[in-house]
């Protein structure tokens, strides 16, 4: 069963900042779902290959040529904060 | 007849006819949307500067399969230069800075695009109201929701707000919401409608298609969206297919499907009735239908739960507030900012199934959850691809119930259970149309869900449109 530190864990991977009336919300609801999806285990899968996509493809490719791209000052212009003609973040590095 | 109650073929006769004015059907349905919109709420974004420049073009595109009409886009579709929020506060102010292929195709059919419609946060929902900015009216009675995800673009067909709309739907959101407000809506086969600029969800289920007031609606649009598109590397290369040619009524050479198991379910008596009728009308015109037993409906809910948040914790990944999108004044360092945007940008469905899907993916957990998820997806498809060795079509129920109240379901697992019906067919990949087929005590609409082999729009549309004449239901309007 799922517990606090799991969702806490989570969340953690999921860069998701949680409140702790959140962390115990979900707790109970997560656990709730979780225990729904348990009832996958009583299907036979022993040997049974997984499907990704239901549609038979791979390896798409195409031709490796030049082609127009979106112009630097359309892509840049939804940034929050941009420099130079680059998106800028808050500093990456601890001092 | 209203002008705004009228299909896009009525409209298009009109127009060739000389009748009508591409100028007076856009002012007709601009009118509508200043009348009912107010009460509906179907649209987060009018774009009357589209329309009208749109408008502006006809003369030059008078021939086009949409010349004139008025369309309504789901507001996860990108329109260039124009808002694109999925209902999220992360995307409130996002302007892509390029167009859906859906939506150039909707360009080049000279459609006149009214608005971008409401839905559920980032598709997360079943009953729109998961907005992050307002809730949708069902507008066969306001104090019901439109369904969901694609609630918005369904309660405006169904009010008038426009000739016909696109959904996109990943466990139904199409064909739940096109139940519950009384209209057409056609989930057609993975990979046949291009889904560049679609923004993700789950990108193995998700699929864009058609909301119309009709049968024939469906087959006109499917003719303008359908197609192989090398900017979606899941998009099938198949020969284009003139789907008006299905609009034949007859089904006397279709065997049809009803499965045991989906009936025996435990739901509204009266939707079960209502879809058993219309199944009866359709023997009497010459349908060979049979009792097919397929595996038990849970297991392809329970998949999709797993499945589904599992690629939306690694699609949403993109919002971090460095590109685009919402970004947080907590920005001491690049992890505070991320995680404290993520958690003002989110809306509660997004996070859970985040955490969902990030948990069911992590180390540990992975072939307990997503593996074996996989693997019983692997199952549910090879039982829909034998039980269409045999049939042409299955029969189910769209929705387990009709139109919920607002504000009346809270708990998750409860809101999950009203896509019973339609989540298996995205686990398997085939198409699938939601129509009406009756009314409940109450006068609401009641859905049929008619699924088809991969790549049997066709044959869907033919069903469907047979059963449409059958019924003698598509006049019938919300009355607001």
């Amino acid at each position: 069963m799922i517990d606090k530190k799991d969702v806490e864990y989570a969340a953690g991977l999921a860069q998701l900042k949680l409140t702790e009336s959140e962390k115990e919300k979900y707790t109970e609801q997560i656990g709730q779902i979780l225990n729904y999806v348990d009832k996958l285990g009583e299907l036979d899968t022993e040997g049974v290959v997984p499907t990704a996509y239901t549609v038979p493809m791979k390896n798409v490719l195409r031709e490796d040529k030049v082609t127009e791209s979106l112009p630097r000052e359309k892509t840049l212009a939804n940034a929050p904060d941009q420099k130079d003609g680059q998106f800028r973040t808050p500093k990456i590095m601890s001092d | 007849m209203n002008i705004f109650d009228l299909t896009i073929h009525e409209l298009k006769d009109k127009l060739a006819a000389g009748e009508l004015t591409a100028a007076e059907i856009k002012a007709a349905f601009s009118d509508r949307i200043a009348e009912v919109d107010p009460q509906v709420k179907s649209y987060l974004t009018v774009t009357d500067e589209l329309s009208e420049k749109q408008l502006a073009n006809y003369d030059s595109a008078k021939e086009a399969a949409l010349a004139g009409i008025p369309i309504a886009v789901k507001d996860n579709m990108s329109t260039d230069g124009i808002t694109t929020t999925c209902a999220s506060k992360m995307l409130e102010n996002y302007r892509p800075p390029y167009n859906a292929t859906v939506v150039e195709k909707l360009n080049q059919a000279g459609a006149v695009i009214m608005g971008k419609t409401n839905m559920d946060e980032f598709a997360m929902g079943s009953s729109t109201e998961n907005s992050a900015f307002f809730n949708t009216h069902n507008p066969w009675n306001l104090n019901h929701a439109p369904g969901g995800s694609s609630g918005g673009s369904a309660a405006a067909v169904a009010a008038g707000e426009c000739a016909a709309a696109l959904g996109s739907d990943t466990g139904g959101s199409i064909r739940q919401p096109a139940s519950y407000c009384g209209v057409v809506g056609l989930k057609p086969t993975y990979g046949l409608v291009s889904r560049y600029g679609l923004v993700a969800f789950a990108s193995s289920l998700d699929q864009i298609g058609p909301i119309t007031k009709d049968v024939e609606d469906t087959a006109i649009l499917m003719n303008v969206i359908a197609g192989h598109d090398e900017k979606d590397s899941t998009s099938v290369k198949r020969e284009k297919e003139d789907y008006t040619a299905y609009l034949k009524e007859d089904v006397s050479q279709l065997k049809i499907g009803i499965p045991a198991e989906y009936f025996e379910l435990d739901f509204d008596q009266e939707v079960k009735d209502s879809v058993l009728a219309a199944v009866e009308k359709l023997k009497e015109a010459g349908a060979t239908v049979e009792t097919v037993h397929m595996t038990d409906a849970a297991y392809a809910l329970a998949a999709y739960y797993v499945i589904a948040p599992a690629e939306a914790s690694s699609n949403l990944a993109r919002y971090d507030g460095v590109r685009y999108g919402l970004r947080s004044e907590e920005t001491a360092d690049v992890t505070t900012m991320f995680t404290n945007t993520r958690y003002q940008g989110f809306g509660d469905e997004v996070k859970r199934r985040i955490m969902i899907g990030t948990y069911a993916l992590s180390s540990g957990y992975y072939d307990a959850y997503y593996l074996k998820a996989q693997k019983a997806r692997t199952l549910i498809k090879d039982d829909f691809d034998r039980i269409f060795n045999d049939f042409d079509l299955i029969i189910t129920p769209t929705a387990p119930n009709t139109a919920i109240e607002l504000g009346s379901k809270s708990d998750p697992l409860e809101m999950y259970y009203t896509d019973i019906f339609t989540v298996p067919i995205n686990i398997a990949g085939v198409p699938a149309m939601s129509i009406p087929c009756g009314f409940d005590s109450n006068e609401m609409p009641i859905g049929l869900q008619l699924i088809g082999p991969h790549f049997g729009e066709g044959k869907i549309i033919q069903a469907a449109y047979t059963l449409e004449k059958l019924l003698a239901l598509k006049n019938k309007r919300a009355e607001l």
